[in-house]
């Protein structure tokens, strides 16, 4: 209680105009702009790896399994960012005992597990179900049990039966990638559904979200290879890096379009919010949305992939400007998500003036609690990759020898 | 139907196993934990709204003040305070209901009745207003005012007295000579019943005319127009304010 | 031929399939609706019936004289914590300007009561008036419609309700609100808002705020009864609500409106 209220007396001196006076709290602060970043992250690495299994993008092999673990890492931090800025994480389970079927964060749940349970662990299983079996062989005593218990204790490697996971991962991903574009539209939905707000209600959120989602997982995974492959002293493969940055590009261009299409349906429309929405975006937002979402994490990327491009741009250099650019974006859609949370808040209903948000260090809603939501995937990520290594340097099938036929 | 099991590939099985477990113990646990009166009349726990009423009151309601209170209702009923109800001015009495020895406040200084009397411009024209720092300054409301019936005589000797948004604007304007009376015909009554009442308002454009014609008999200084091809279509007030009139 | 055959077959195992699981969730279907017509029949306290009454309020502008005793005898009713940030009703005071300037406070919510404000020399005010602004309890919620819980809901009358000790605390309602009226309590964590006072209102009395306005600024009645306070109000008077074109149906209706107010 003096907690909260020595919180919000110094943002009373902060407002502009006329705002209710319930509304100087803000209600959904930084946490809860990692929430749709990670997620977006999640159903963009997820987007990129079938490319591979539905699209047969061959050039894109290498980062398949590093999309798919990848996308459950950010997966399993998601929630925890949600769960710490509930008032009552204790009560957090009733999402599952009484969703209100009206609701979009209701459905958050079932998306969540279906997408989790039905796509994710599903999809990997599938993929990794010869390794298991495998490293369940090779390996010695609590590993080989490990592996044997990863696997369910599965044993049959014929051909028939490695044939069999190849199509089920392919139905996976086929239906994966309307899961995918559930999870993120959802959270999109969530915002664009609440017609209270009008910086948020847009029937075009779900998708802008969409494809933003796309352009960040796309750019983490190309960060992602970047990193590691250097770390396992291997080259990296140029034509799939092109491959990348090619997707990038697109994904970058719809996303683009999209938010401008946005930008000009609102001062088309020229609705009764305009005026406080304009005051807000050249004011408050300036920087984070004209500066950082528009030029830095849009503008110079995409000109810089287009300029590599282009020109016949040495290896070396091709390479340090894709990751700067994947770099970029990374930061870009990271204030998509703010601007978008944050920014939406930042104004009264009554229209007639602007809040402040103070952002704290320590404690649940602090900085501090979001870096750690921000490291911790990539935490989980390194120890995916410890237990479940990716990489497929030599063909597998040849190793295992064909008992089972 | 007999499930074709064992025509399923070997993975399949072994999966079907481990998600029929998965799917099903949550539903278990979820028929544990629901709220017994979960979705009885809506979705939502009834007894939440049980509980919402259990909440004890603070404010009796005027109703059972007037049980015991005789003489002070009887005064209150008669005058223009009878629709103020009892607490508020003296505060929340529903402990005082339940044990006569808690006693509600009653308020005696300047600074209750400003809250509701003190002159904003932003309340309504005719609510009785005062400006307290210049309306007898070191006295009690009280000491003047029966609160429980404030005396429309003696709270309006000037018209100010309860129109005051109407005499500070008119302060200001160059009518402030003129007293009220001159263009509003005031039943002796009004300042009794003043809805009753009511006072007469000028209807005529020849009523301004008799100082502001061009023909008319009055000081050299007062503006003058053209009456009869002066915007002949409107009446005067319509344009003019004549409490601020701001012709240029 | 054959496999026409085994297609036919699956279609009807299909078929089938999709019959059963229809006909297993029509009876709870159907059970429901009998059930919710014998609950038709609730009593709460003495002898309340939530299903005989419906609510609503009816606030006249011309009357409010800004004096903020319904403010502050809600938040000592309903033991709303004094900060002023937390608010289940409040008033606003509009000065509109000759040149244009639409200038809005409510200080403290007006618990206080209101003070003078000087305005700069030259400025002209053309309208000045106050408005009590409390949740609407809109017949068509979004706050109610967004809880992923079912924390927050429509009592049979009408009523708005928050379980405290259900709500998660996730403030999407509070995002949903249109009118500002939710907040979260520091104390309880929860989403916190107006409740007509039903504690009161099933005893038979009238919310905090209506019993506290000197001047019947408030009114509080039975909307859909051929005769009750709010129901004269409504005859006597042009009626707005806040916000119509985001079709929450307010039930606080608003005689006097003006443009300015939202």
């Amino acid at each position: 209680m003096e907690e909260i209220i020595q919180h919000l007396t110094p943002l009373l001196k902060e407002i502009s105009g006329y705002i209710y006076p319930n509304e100087i709290e803000l209600h959904w602060s930084l946490l809860v702009v990692i929430y749709p970043y990670l997620t977006g992250l999640v159903a963009g690495a997820f987007i990129l790896a079938s490319l591979v299994k539905v699209f047969n993008v061959e050039a894109l092999r290498p980062v398949y399994r590093i999309a798919l673990l990848t996308a459950l890492a950010f997966m399993l931090v998601a929630p925890l960012s949600l769960l710490a800025h509930l008032g009552h994480p204790d009560r957090s389970f009733e999402i599952f005992l009484t969703p209100n079927v009206t609701s979009a964060m209701a459905m958050f749940g079932f998306v969540y597990l279906w997408y989790l349970m039905a796509v994710l662990f599903l999809e990997i299983w599938f993929d990794y179900r010869r390794d298991f079996i495998k490293w369940g062989q090779e390996g010695k005593g609590l590993k080989k049990w490990f592996y044997k218990f990863l696997s369910l204790f599965s044993k049959d490697v014929s051909p028939k039966a490695l044939a069999f996971d190849d199509k089920a991962e392919r139905v996976i991903t086929i239906l994966g990638i309307p899961s995918a574009f559930l999870l993120h539209g959802y959270v999109g939905f969530i915002f664009g559904s609440v017609k209270a707000n009008p910086f948020w209600s847009s029937v075009l959120m779900p998708i802008v979200f969409l494809f933003s989602a796309i352009v960040s997982g796309i750019a983490l995974v190309l960060l992602i290879y970047m990193i590691i492959t250097p770390f396992r002293y291997k080259q990296i493969d140029e034509k799939c890096l092109d491959t990348l940055a090619s997707f990038l590009f697109y994904a970058m261009i719809i996303d683009f379009s999209l938010e401008i299409l946005d930008f000009i349906h609102r001062i088309y429309e020229s609705e009764e919010s305009i005026h406080i929405l304009s005051q807000l975006v050249a004011g408050k937002l300036f920087f984070s949305l004209i500066i950082v979402q528009l030029i830095i994490g849009m503008i110079i990327p995409l000109a810089t992939i287009a300029a590599v491009k282009a020109f016949n741009t040495p290896a070396e250099l091709k390479r340090l400007l894709y990751f700067l650019s994947a770099l970029l974006v990374q930061v870009g859609i990271f204030f998509t998500r703010w601007n978008v949370v944050i920014g939406g808040q930042l104004f009264s209903k009554s229209f007639r003036g602007l809040t402040a948000y103070k952002m704290t260090f320590l404690g649940i809603e602090g900085l501090l609690m979001s870096i750690g939501m921000l490291v911790l995937p990539f935490l989980i990520l390194y120890v995916l990759f410890k237990l479940l290594p990716p990489w497929k340097d030599a063909p597998p099938a040849a190793e295992i020898p064909a008992e089972a036929t | 139907m007999k499930l074709p099991w064992r025509n399923f590939p070997e993975q399949i099985r072994r999966l079907i196993v481990v998600w029929s477990f998965l799917i099903i113990l949550p539903f278990f646990i979820r028929s544990l934990l629901i709220p017994a009166d979960f979705g009885k009349y809506g979705h939502f726990r009834a007894s939440a709204v049980e509980e919402a009423i259990a909440k004890e009151m603070k404010y009796a309601g005027h109703a059972i003040c007037y049980d015991c209170h005789d003489e002070e209702v009887e005064s209150k009923m008669v005058g223009v305070h009878k629709n103020v109800n009892c607490e508020v001015c003296h505060g929340p009495a529903a402990a005082h209901v339940e044990d006569d020895e808690i006693k509600p406040r009653a308020p005696r200084e300047r600074d209750s009745c400003p809250l509701c009397h003190e002159y904003l411009s932003s309340r309504p024209t005719g609510f009785p207003q005062i400006i307290s720092d210049s309306h007898e300054p070191m006295k009690a409301c009280i000491s003047c005012h029966d609160p429980h019936n404030p005396r429309g005589k003696e709270m309006a000797k000037e018209c100010g007295g309860c129109h005051a948004e109407i005499a500070s604007t008119k302060s200001l304007s160059k009518h402030v000579n003129i007293p009220c009376e001159k263009c509003h015909e005031t039943p002796e009554l009004h300042k009794l019943q003043p809805r009753l009442h009511l006072p007469g308002k000028p209807s005529k454009r020849e009523f301004c005319g008799g100082c502001h014609d061009v023909e008319a008999d009055s000081d050299i200084a007062i503006p003058r127009v053209e009456l009869a091809t002066h915007e002949e279509a409107y009446v005067c007030w319509q344009c003019h304010y004549p409490h601020l009139p701001e012709a240029e | 031929m054959k496999t026409k055959a085994k297609n036919m077959k699956r279609r009807k195992f299909v078929q089938k399939m999709l019959l059963s699981l229809t006909a297993l969730s029509m009876p709870v279907v159907l059970t429901a609706k009998e059930k919710l017509k014998q609950l038709q029949k609730w009593i709460l306290g003495k002898d309340y019936n939530p299903f005989d009454h419906y609510w609503g309020m009816g606030i006249d502008i011309n009357k409010c004289i800004g004096c903020g005793r319904c403010a502050a005898a809600c938040k000592e009713e309903n033991d709303v914590p004094q900060a002023p940030f937390f608010f289940r009703t409040w008033v606003e005071r509009y000065r509109i300007f000759h040149d244009g300037e639409v200038r809005v406070d409510s200080p403290n919510g007006a618990v206080d009561g209101f003070e003078k404000q000087n305005i700069e020399k030259g400025k002209v005010t053309i309208r000045s008036f106050f408005v009590p602004k409390i949740c609407n309890h809109c017949d068509n919620p979004p706050c109610v419609q967004v809880c992923p819980v079912g924390a927050t809901f429509k009592t049979p009358d009408g009523v708005i309700l928050v379980d405290k000790d259900y709500c998660i605390g996730c403030r999407y309602c509070v995002q949903a609100c249109p009118y500002g009226a939710r907040f979260i309590n520091p104390i309880s964590k929860t989403a916190d808002k107006c409740t007509f006072c039903y504690h009161r209102v099933v005893q038979g009395l009238v919310p905090a705020c209506v019993e506290m306005c000197p001047t019947q600024a408030r009114v509080f009645g039975e909307i859909k009864k051929k005769a009750s306070p709010l129901v004269r109000f409504m005859r006597h008077h042009k009626i707005g609500v806040l916000k119509p074109a985001l079709n929450t149906e307010p039930k606080v209706y608003y005689a006097n409106l003006d443009m300015e107010v939202n």
